[in-house]
């Protein structure tokens, strides 16, 4: 019987192996239901990772090998998938010897993160081949070599849209254009110069996917904007972006699920409803990038560490943070008391300029300006060890 | 991939032209029934028109019109896939349905409906009171006025089943050409010799199973009786969690048009909502309509309030082949020696097999005696449906492509080979559910894309 089970060899979950590792924590299994560990930062091979956990800029293929390296000595499960979880950390497994039920003091759900395909986003049109999201053409172009589309229209303008059109580059596959419905791009500025100057592709903010069109194939789009509309003839439509934790497990299973996250509800000390479940990592919210998702799974695992040891509080004597105003989610979703300074992260449906406040029981006990964008995190610090008699956390905006 | 043409001296008993599932089920009876058959298709694959895309429901024939032919064959054919599926490894999810009256009009309704199954034969019909279906469905919104039991309807595999009649036929002798358009014919003393690109194929009778080509082919033989007015039926398909929230299927109090918005599970444990009913002109392309979805959902959602936070896996269209008449349309032309089967709306998967029986009879009357083979051979269909045992489940499995829908990649190679691989990547998806999860292809596009390749060709380009 291992002590800690992870489900998911990527970012957070390997660096969570590691950190265990380190500690001295024996009979740490990994599951990956993948025939190589490393997770999605294995198929974009562009610079881009490493930065905050390696302090290195490396390609995600380097960076996902990298991540396996360093937790050499801890057993990885390929092709080993979870297929369900049940209470007090057993689960269901099915490997290429079979199924099996697993116990473990400990489980750490790390499984990461997908981008909403296009049945989800009620797309209008046509359903031809060559709507696709980044996720898969990275790994058709960089580990394939396919190309599925030539000049394909890239939806959204998040950090990985402008991953996409690197990609695209990669292999002489040339954008019609990249549009944004928002007034401006989601993606730290300057994404849109260099998608213009570099990559040869025209952004277009204020324009609004309407319409896929081709019976077989794709054949064009129609676009939205103040301009009126527009169709424009193109033979792939790439839907980068929207993410959606891969939280199939817990929704399925027992565990409690945040509406505003997708991902499981957890507690300041990454404890999911079930305190023999914790989760890290993009699995808990869209989305943050892999090193953030690393840094989250190594705090995990030390708080796993302290649960091993008896050292963690009841996980009952939380404190639930709920959002309004404007907030699309803050996570944690409960607070742990008496454990010194935490934080709580949150975004914004709209971009905001004002105020954000943190309410205890209608009692104000954080007030700041900010200017918020969707796609960045705020961070609220918080000191659990001031919050002896809170009933409920409010975060909110004004 | 596709058979070669016959020889042109080949001639077959029966040209079945179109393989969607009732040419399927109707070429599937006529080979056992002992003839020397050939079901000509179109397109790259089978079931690729209007029988690609349903509400995959086994009906019961408790709301169809008194007297009409469409009654006789779904009560027919309900009768026959209970015969037949297990010994073909087809699937039965015996959910039965609840019709529910929301409205005061809808409950004084539910008597007539109740009077009416039973006249239809469909006699273990009852009605609920509001408590009753509360008690069946809790997750029903409270305000139901009360509800009409059919405990005899059922839920499918909509695409395993017409496969599986065709690999029937198949095994114990039948051709099927696909990727073959018929576009002409001409009737001679041995019967007719249609032509496609392909070739002429030269048959004793010509069965018209053209779905929403049905009046277009039908030209070939005579001026036709009927028009195909396309019914267009937008659906969309709720994640499996959300399955939890309903244990029969769940039908509305009809109106003159369409039986309403349906939500129903799906054989692979998801959960449908739709369709919707929307008239066109155009035969081939269903699109989908962000209106229309966003409609399906908020009757969902209104009906079952549990269902404001199950994603959307995805969503499809499909063409149902209406005419301006009820009911079926099915006509044996003795001296043309030709056979119509038109008009059959949204009843084909479940009336399938009751038609092809019904043809029988009708060849019989009309054409000449038949003989059935003695022993026909059973091929058995890999199982698709949720809950059933499935090759991931397996010690020694190899590796799992599709996560979501859990499909091994001997499951796709094997739907790539054998004697009817599959045409195209909708034929493929359709005979393994890869691809249909809840991400859509971001985990598995490459994978499944390597497998293809040399296979299905024109998805992508080597780089």
């Amino acid at each position: 019987m291992p002590q800690v089970t992870i489900i998911g060899a990527g970012p957070a979950g390997l660096t969570a192996a590691r950190t265990l590792r380190d500690a001295g924590i024996h009979d740490i299994l990994v599951l990956e239901r993948n025939p190589e560990a490393g997770g999605l930062p294995r198929f974009a091979a562009h610079p881009g990772w490493g930065m905050l956990d390696f302090h290195r800029l490396w390609s995600g293929p380097t960076y996902a090998k990298r991540l396996v390296e360093a937790a050499k000595g801890v057993t990885i499960a390929t092709n080993t998938t979870v297929t369900a979880v049940h209470p007090g950390g057993v689960l269901e497994v099915s490997g290429l010897d079979g199924q099996r039920r697993i116990e473990s003091r400990a489980v750490l759900l790390a499984a990461g993160i997908r981008e909403m395909p296009r049945g989800a986003r009620l797309l209008s049109g046509t359903r031809p081949w060559g709507v696709m999201n980044t996720g898969a053409f990275q790994e058709m172009v960089y580990r394939g070599g396919q190309l599925p589309f030539r000049r394909p229209m890239v939806i959204g303008t998040e950090l990985v849209s402008f991953s996409a059109l690197l990609t695209a580059q990669h292999l002489g596959i040339r954008p019609v254009a990249m549009i944004e419905a928002a007034p401006r791009i989601t993606a730290r500025r300057p994404g849109d110069w260099i998608a213009r100057h570099v990559l040869g592709v025209p952004v277009r903010t204020g324009t609004r996917l309407t319409r896929i069109e081709g019976l077989d194939r794709v054949e064009a789009v129609v676009v939205e904007h103040a301009g009126g509309t527009e169709r424009i003839a193109c033979d792939g439509v790439l839907l980068t972006g929207r993410f959606v934790p891969e939280a199939a497990l817990a929704r399925a299973g027992h565990l409690d699920v945040d509406h505003g996250t997708a991902g499981p509800a957890i507690d300041t000390l990454w404890r999911c409803s079930d305190p023999a479940y914790f989760a890290a990592g993009n699995v808990l919210r869209p989305v943050e990038h892999s090193g953030a998702a690393a840094l989250e799974g190594r705090d995990a695992a030390r708080s796993i560490i302290r649960a091993l040891a008896g050292e963690l509080p009841p996980s009952d004597a939380t404190v639930p943070v709920t959002v309004a105003g404007g907030l699309r989610y803050a996570y944690p979703q409960r607070v742990v008391l008496g454990q010194g300074a935490t934080q709580l992260y949150a975004r914004v449906l709209q971009e905001h300029r004002g105020r954000l406040r943190l309410m205890a029981d209608g009692r104000t006990i954080l007030d700041r300006v900010i200017h918020a964008l969707p796609e960045r995190r705020i961070r609220i610090p918080l000191d659990t060890n001031m919050l002896t008699s809170a009933s409920r956390l409010t975060a909110e905006l004004a | 991939m596709t058979p070669t043409p016959p020889r042109d001296d080949t001639v077959f008993d029966m040209a079945i032209i179109g393989a969607g599932v009732i040419g399927c089920a109707v070429f599937r009876a006529f080979v056992l029934a002992g003839l020397k058959v050939v079901l000509v298709e179109r397109d790259a694959d089978i079931i690729n028109g209007a029988s690609k895309a349903n509400s995959a429901l086994l009906h019961t024939g408790f709301d169809a019109g008194p007297g009409t032919l469409e009654l006789d064959c779904v009560k027919r054919g309900h009768a026959l896939y209970h015969r037949i599926h297990q010994r073909l490894g087809l699937s039965l999810i015996e959910t039965g349905a609840i019709l529910v009256a929301w409205t005061e009009a809808d409950l004084a309704a539910l008597p007539g409906i109740v009077a009416q199954a039973h006249a239809n034969g469909v006699t273990d019909v009852r009605q609920l009171t509001a408590e009753e279906v509360r008690a069946r469905e809790p997750h029903l919104a409270p305000d139901l006025r009360g509800g009409v039991l059919v405990p005899g309807e059922a839920v499918i595999d909509p695409w395993s089943a017409p496969l599986a009649y065709v690999l029937q036929g198949m095994a114990n002798g039948g051709t099927v050409m696909r990727g073959t358009e018929v576009t002409g014919g001409v009737q001679n003393a041995g019967g007719w010799t249609l032509s496609t690109p392909r070739g002429p194929i030269r048959a004793g009778v010509v069965v018209n199973c053209a779905g929403n080509f049905g009046d277009l082919v039908e030209a070939i033989a005579r001026p036709s009786p009927f028009e195909i007015r396309p019914r267009k039926g937008q659906f969309v398909v709720l994640d499996k969690t959300a399955t939890a929230f309903a244990n029969a299927i769940i039908l509305p109090v009809p109106n003159e048009r369409t039986k309403g918005v349906v939500i129903a599970r799906t054989a692979f444990g998801n959960l449908l909502v739709g369709p919707t009913a929307e008239e066109q002109a155009e035969r081939r392309i269903a699109t989908v309509e962000e209106p229309a979805l966003e409609a399906l959902l908020a009757q969902g959602r209104r009906m079952i309030p549990a269902l404001e936070h199950e994603p959307v896996t995805t969503t499809y269209a499909g063409l149902r082949p209406a005419t301006q008449f009820k009911d079926y349309q099915i006509e044996a032309l003795a001296d043309r020696r030709w056979i119509t089967v038109g008009g059959i709306r949204s009843t084909g998967l479940t009336g399938s097999l009751g038609i092809a029986e019904y043809l029988c009879t009708l060849y019989e009357q009309h054409f000449a005696p038949l003989h059935p083979l003695p022993e026909p051979i059973w091929p058995r269909m890999p199982n698709l449906t949720e809950g059933l045992p499935r090759p991931w489940q397996q010690p020694g499995r190899d590796e799992i492509i599709c996560h979501c829908e859990l499909v091994t990649r001997g499951e796709i190679a094997a739907a790539l080979e054998g004697p009817l691989p599959a045409g195209n990547l909708g034929g493929l998806k359709r005979r393994t559910r890869c691809m249909m999860g809840r991400c859509q292809g971001f985990y598995c596009t490459r994978r499944v894309m390597e497998l293809c390749a040399g296979r299905l060709p024109g998805l992508v380009e080597q780089g």
